[in-house]
C-alpha cells in the first residue's frame, strides 16, 4: 500500500521532527511587559475566585463532593471528549474539501461553512426541538412527525455543529499555507488522494487541529444552554443551579474552579503533545491546485457539506422564519432596535481587535520562548476560557465596583472582559500559524542585523497574518452571541442583538426573538466573509 | 492592515458613544435593576417617565443574577430599586441588609402575605403555580389538586420539571417551610422516581407540552398566555391546584429600594407608581399576572385570586430556605 518514495516525502516525526528549541536568546523585555498587561484581566476574576473558594466553609465542600457529582463530571468529561473527535472530523473535512479540491461553489460553501459559529447554541438547540417531535414544525407543514432529538446524543449533534466552525476556521487559515508540492508530489508517486492527505498534509495541519480542537473541549466542557435544552445532565446544570438557588455564591466558585482544573488537565495533555509538534517553513510561491474528485467523492463530499450547513444553519433559519411567520400571522408587534445592532457590532469588532493584539505576544512567548512562564501565562488565558461567563462576570463586578469607578458598567470594561474570555481563540489560531513560520527565517533577520520588532512586523506578522485574522473572527462571532457577561457588565441601557433574543425567548416570546437571531446571522455573515474567506488569493 | 485596523477603531468608538447612555447621577434620575423583562414591563416605565418627568435608567436581567449583582457590589451598588421577578431574589437582597425599610404608605396598598414581614420589599403583582397540560392527552378531572399527586406512578415519564430554575427552587422552598424537610425530601425523590423529565426553564416546558412532547409541567401560569399571542389556539392548557399546598402557591413580583440610593424620594416614586391603578391594570391584561394593589381586577382569563386558596407562610422566609431547597433538590437526584 505505502510505497517508499512515499515514505521520503512524509514529513518527519517523533525523533526527526525540528523541534521548537528554546531559543537560544532570552525573550526581550517589551514581550515580556505585552504578556504580563494582557494576564492582568484575566488573574482578576481567576484570583477572586481562588479567593472565595478559599474562604469556604467545610459544609459548602461537604454539599458538594457527592457520587452524583463524581458522575456529572465524568459524564461532562466524556461528552466533550465525544463532540470533540466528531467537530474535529467534521471541521478539518471541511477545511480541506473547501480549499483543495475542485467542488463547485467553494467561497459560498467557505462562507455558509463558518456560520454556525454564530447561531447562539442554545438557539440551535431550541431550533432542533421545535423542528422535531409529536407536533413540531416539521409535522405543522407536513403532517408526519420526526422523533424528538434529545438526551446524549441529541446533544453530541447539536454542540458537533456550535463547535466544528472552530476547527474549521483555523485548520482553514493553515491548509492555504502549507506547501502544496509535497502532496502532489505524493500523489504523482502513486497514493491516492486520502493516503496522500494522511500522510502529507495530516501532520502539517497537527498544531492548527491540536489548538482548535482545545477549544471545542473546553467550549462543550462549559456549554449550558444547549445540553439542558438537550435534557442532558451535565456539570455545568449543577454550577448554574447553585447561582439560582443559594445565596451563598461560594459553592459555585468552588464548582467553577473544578471545571477550571479539568481544563488545566486538558491543556497539560495538550501541551505535551505539541512537544512533539513539528515545524514548517510555509511560504508557498502559489495557490495550491486542486484536487479533481471523483464522481463518488463528489458527492460524498457534497453530502457532507449539505448536512452539515443543512442542520447546523438552514434548519434553524427555517425554524427563526417559520417563528417569525407565525408571530405576523397571530398580530404579534415585532420592533427592530437598530441600537441592538450597533450595540452587537461595535462590542465585537473591539473584543476581536483587543484579543488580536492580545494574542500576538502570548503566542510568541508560547511557541518560541517555552518555559515555566510562558506555560504559566498561556494556562491563565485557556483557563478563563473554560470558566462560566456568570462566575467571571460576578468577579468583575465585585472587583470593578470597588476599586475601578467610572469604568464599572462602562463599554471600555466590557470591551475588555470580551477580549479576555474569549483571548485563547485568538492566541490558539495565531499559534498555530505561528508554529509554521521556521524560526531560521526570523533568525537570518536578526542576523542581518535587523532589530527585533522590526523583524517581528516585517517577517513575522505577515506570515502569520491569516492566523491571527482567523483568531479574531472566531473572538468576533463568539462576542456576538455572548450573553452571561453582557447583561451583567454592559453600560445601563447598551443593547446587543444576544440579549434581545434572550430577553424575548426567555418570556416565550419566540416570534420576537427570531427577528434579532436572524439579523444576528447577517451581521456576523458580512465581516465574515471579508475578514477570512475573501483575502484567500493573497499570499 | 495597521491603517484598517485604527480606522476599526475610531469607527467602534463613535458608535459605542453614540448607543451609550448617560444620564446617572441627575437629581431627577434613578437606576432600576429589572429582573422583569423588557419585553414586559419597559412600556411601564416609560409610562412612568412621562408621568414623573423623572429619568429612569433600567437594567434588565435575570432575577437571580442581578441579586448576586447586588451582593457583590454591596454599598457600592449604583441601582436605586431592584425590581424582581420573585420573592426569593428580593429576600436574597434583604437578607445582605442591602433594602431600606418601605414607607407604610407604600406597604398598606398590598394584602399582607404579598411583601416581606419585615417591610424590606413589597409584592406588585402576583403569580401562580400551576400544571400545563396537554389537552389531547388529558382529561383535566384527572389532574391531583396538590403537587402530592404527581407521586403516583401513572404520571411516571409524564411529568416535566425545570430543578435548575428559580421559580421551582423557590417552590421547593416553599414546600420545605409549609409541610418541613422530610416530606419534602420525599417529594422530591418520588417526583425523580418518577422519571419526570428535567427541561431547564418554565418558557420551554410550555413549549414542549403544546408541541406534544411531554404530557404535562409544573410552572408559571403566565407563559401559557404568551404562546397564545403568537401562535392562537393552543393545545396546552393551565391547571390550578387548589389543595392548599405549596402547589397553590402565588408568588408575587416585587420591589425594593437600596439603602445606597441616592435619590430615595424618587424611587419611592417608582414603586408607587407601579401601585397605581394603570400600572396594575397593565399586569391584569398586558402580562397576565393578578394584581396586588387598587382594587384591579384580574384578567378574566384567570380563576379570580380568592379562589385559588393558596399556602399562608411568611414569603421573607424563603430566600433564607433556598439553599436547603437546593440542597435537597441535588439529593434527590434531580440537580
Amino acid at each position: 500500500m505505502t510505497s517508499p518514495a512515499v515514505d521520503q516525502l512524509a514529513p518527519p516525526t517523533g525523533d526527526q521532527a525540528v523541534r521548537a528549541k528554546p531559543t537560544a536568546t532570552p525573550a526581550p523585555a517589551w514581550l515580556w511587559v505585552a504578556g504580563g498587561l494582557v494576564v492582568v484581566p484575566a488573574l482578576v476574576p481567576v484570583l477572586g475566585l481562588i479567593w472565595r473558594v478559599a474562604g469556604a466553609s467545610s459544609s459548602a465542600w461537604e454539599t458538594l463532593v457527592s457520587v452524583r457529582t463524581a458522575e456529572l463530571l465524568g459524564r461532562s468529561v466524556l461528552f466533550a471528549l465525544i463532540v470533540t473527535a466528531a467537530a474535529t472530523t467534521v471541521g478539518v473535512a471541511a477545511a480541506w474539501i473547501t480549499t483543495r479540491t475542485d467542488i463547485r461553489y467553494a467561497r459560498v460553501w467557505s462562507t455558509l461553512l463558518a456560520l454556525p459559529l454564530v447561531v447562539p447554541s442554545y438557539v440551535l438547540a431550541l431550533s432542533f426541538t421545535s423542528f422535531a417531535g409529536p407536533r413540531g414544525l416539521f409535522f405543522d407543514a407536513f403532517a408526519v412527525s420526526l422523533p424528538s432529538v434529545s438526551g446524549f446524543w441529541g446533544a453530541v449533534v447539536v454542540l458537533t455543529l456550535a463547535t466544528y466552525p472552530y476547527v474549521y476556521l483555523v485548520v482553514r487559515s493553515t491548509i492555504v499555507r502549507i506547501n502544496p508540492a509535497l502532496e502532489e508530489a505524493a500523489r504523482g508517486l502513486g497514493s491516492g488522494p486520502w493516503e496522500a492527505f494522511r500522510r502529507i498534509t495530516l501532520p502539517q495541519l497537527r498544531p492548527s487541529i491540536a489548538a482548535s480542537a482545545l477549544l471545542v473541549a473546553l467550549y462543550t466542557l462549559s456549554d449550558f444552554g444547549a445540553v439542558s435544552l438537550m435534557r442532558l445532565d451535565v456539570f455545568t446544570r449543577v454550577i448554574y443551579a447553585q447561582y439560582q438557588g443559594r445565596l451563598d455564591r461560594t459553592p459555585a466558585a468552588v464548582l467553577s474552579i473544578v471545571l477550571m482544573l479539568i481544563a488545566v488537565a486538558i491543556l497539560w495533555g495538550e501541551n505535551r503533545s505539541r512537544g512533539r509538534s513539528v515545524y514548517f517553513s510555509a511560504h508557498t510561491a502559489r495557490p495550491p491546485s486542486q484536487l479533481a474528485l471523483t464522481t463518488r467523492q463528489r458527492r460524498s463530499a457534497y453530502a457532507l457539506l449539505t448536512a452539515t450547513v443543512g442542520l447546523g444553519l438552514a434548519l434553524p433559519v427555517v425554524v427563526l422564519v417559520a417563528w417569525l411567520g407565525r408571530g405576523l400571522v397571530s398580530g404579534a408587534v415585532i420592533d427592530m432596535r437598530w441600537g441592538a445592532v450597533a450595540g452587537s457590532l461595535t462590542g465585537s469588532l473591539a473584543a476581536g481587535l483587543l484579543a488580536m493584539a492580545a494574542a500576538i505576544p502570548v503566542a510568541i512567548l508560547t511557541i518560541r520562548h517555552r518555559g515555566p512562564a510562558s506555560r504559566a501565562l498561556r494556562i491563565t488565558v485557556y483557563a478563563i476560557f473554560s470558566l462560566p461567563h456568570i462566575a467571571v462576570a460576578l468577579a468583575v463586578v465585585f472587583f470593578a465596583s470597588r476599586f475601578l469607578g467610572g469604568l464599572y458598567q462602562s463599554f471600555v470594561l466590557l470591551a475588555l472582559v470580551y477580549a479576555t474570555l474569549f483571548l485563547a481563540q485568538a492566541s490558539g489560531a495565531t499559534e498555530a500559524a505561528l508554529s509554521q513560520v521556521n524560526p531560521n527565517l526570523e533568525e537570518a533577520a536578526r542576523g542581518l542585523g535587523d532589530q527585533r520588532f522590526r523583524v517581528f512586523r516585517r517577517i513575522t506578522l505577515p506570515l502569520i497574518r491569516r492566523g491571527l485574522l482567523a483568531g479574531g473572527a472566531l473572538v468576533f462571532l463568539t462576542t456576538m452571541k455572548e450573553l452571561p457577561a453582557t447583561l451583567l457588565l454592559r453600560p445601563t441601557g447598551f443593547d446587543t442583538l444576544a440579549v434581545r433574543v434572550w430577553s424575548t425567548a426567555n418570556d416565550l416570546f419566540y416570534a420576537r426573538a427570531a427577528a434579532p437571531a436572524l439579523i444576528l446571522l447577517v451581521a456576523s455573515a458580512v465581516p465574515m466573509y471579508y475578514l477570512v474567506i475573501r483575502p484567500r488569493q493573497r499570499i | 492592515m495597521f491603517r484598517r485596523v485604527t480606522l476599526l477603531f475610531v469607527a467602534i468608538a463613535m458608535l459605542a458613544s453614540a448607543c451609550g447612555s448617560g444620564d446617572d447621577g441627575e437629581p431627577g434620575s434613578i437606576t432600576v435593576y429589572s429582573g422583569r423583562s423588557e419585553e414586559l414591563v419597559a412600556p411601564l416605565i416609560a409610562q412612568f417617565e412621562a408621568a414623573s418627568g423623572i429619568s429612569v435608567a433600567v437594567r434588565y436581567g435575570d432575577s437571580a443574577e442581578l441579586a448576586a449583582t447586588i451582593l457583590e457590589e454591596g454599598d457600592n451598588s449604583p441601582a436605586d430599586v431592584f425590581f424582581a421577578q420573585d420573592p426569593a431574589s428580593l429576600g436574597a437582597v434583604a437578607l445582605g441588609g442591602y433594602f431600606v425599610k418601605l414607607d407604610d404608605s407604600l406597604l398598606d396598598r398590598v394584602p399582607a402575605g404579598f411583601s416581606a414581614s419585615d417591610g424590606r420589599w413589597i409584592g406588585v403583582s402576583g403569580r401562580a403555580r400551576v400544571v400545563v397540560y396537554d389537552t389531547g392527552k388529558i382529561d383535566p378531572a384527572a389532574l391531583p389538586s396538590t403537587e402530592d399527586g404527581f407521586t403516583d406512578p401513572q404520571w411516571d415519564g409524564r411529568l416535566a420539571v425545570a430543578p435548575t430554575n428559580g421559580s421551582f427552587l423557590a417552590f421547593v422552598a416553599a414546600k420545605i417551610l409549609i409541610d418541613g424537610e422530610d416530606a419534602t425530601l420525599a417529594w422530591l425523590k418520588a417526583i425523580a422516581a418518577n422519571s419526570s423529565l428535567t427541561y431547564p426553564k418554565n418558557s420551554v416546558i410550555v413549549a414542549a407540552v403544546d408541541d406534544g412532547q411531554v404530557d404535562a409541567g409544573l410552572v408559571n401560569h403566565y407563559y401559557l398566555f404568551r404562546r397564545q399571542d403568537e401562535v392562537g389556539e393552543t393545545i396546552a392548557a393551565n391547571h390550578f391546584m387548589t389543595g392548599g399546598g405549596a402547589g397553590s402557591l402565588v408568588m408575587p413580583a416585587g420591589a425594593g429600594i437600596l439603602g445606597s440610593s441616592k435619590n430615595a424620594t424618587a424611587a419611592d416614586a417608582f414603586i408607587s407608581f407601579l401601585l397605581d391603578g394603570a400600572a396594575q391594570s397593565y399586569f391584569a391584561n398586558e402580562t397576565f399576572e393578578y394584581p396586588l394593589a387598587a382594587d384591579v381586577a384580574a384578567n378574566s382569563a384567570l380563576p379570580p385570586l380568592s379562589s385559588l386558596n393558596p399556602p399562608q407562610f411568611d414569603l421573607s422566609r424563603l430566600a433564607e430556605t433556598l439553599d436547603r431547597a437546593t440542597d435537597l433538590v441535588a439529593e434527590a437526584g434531580l440537580l
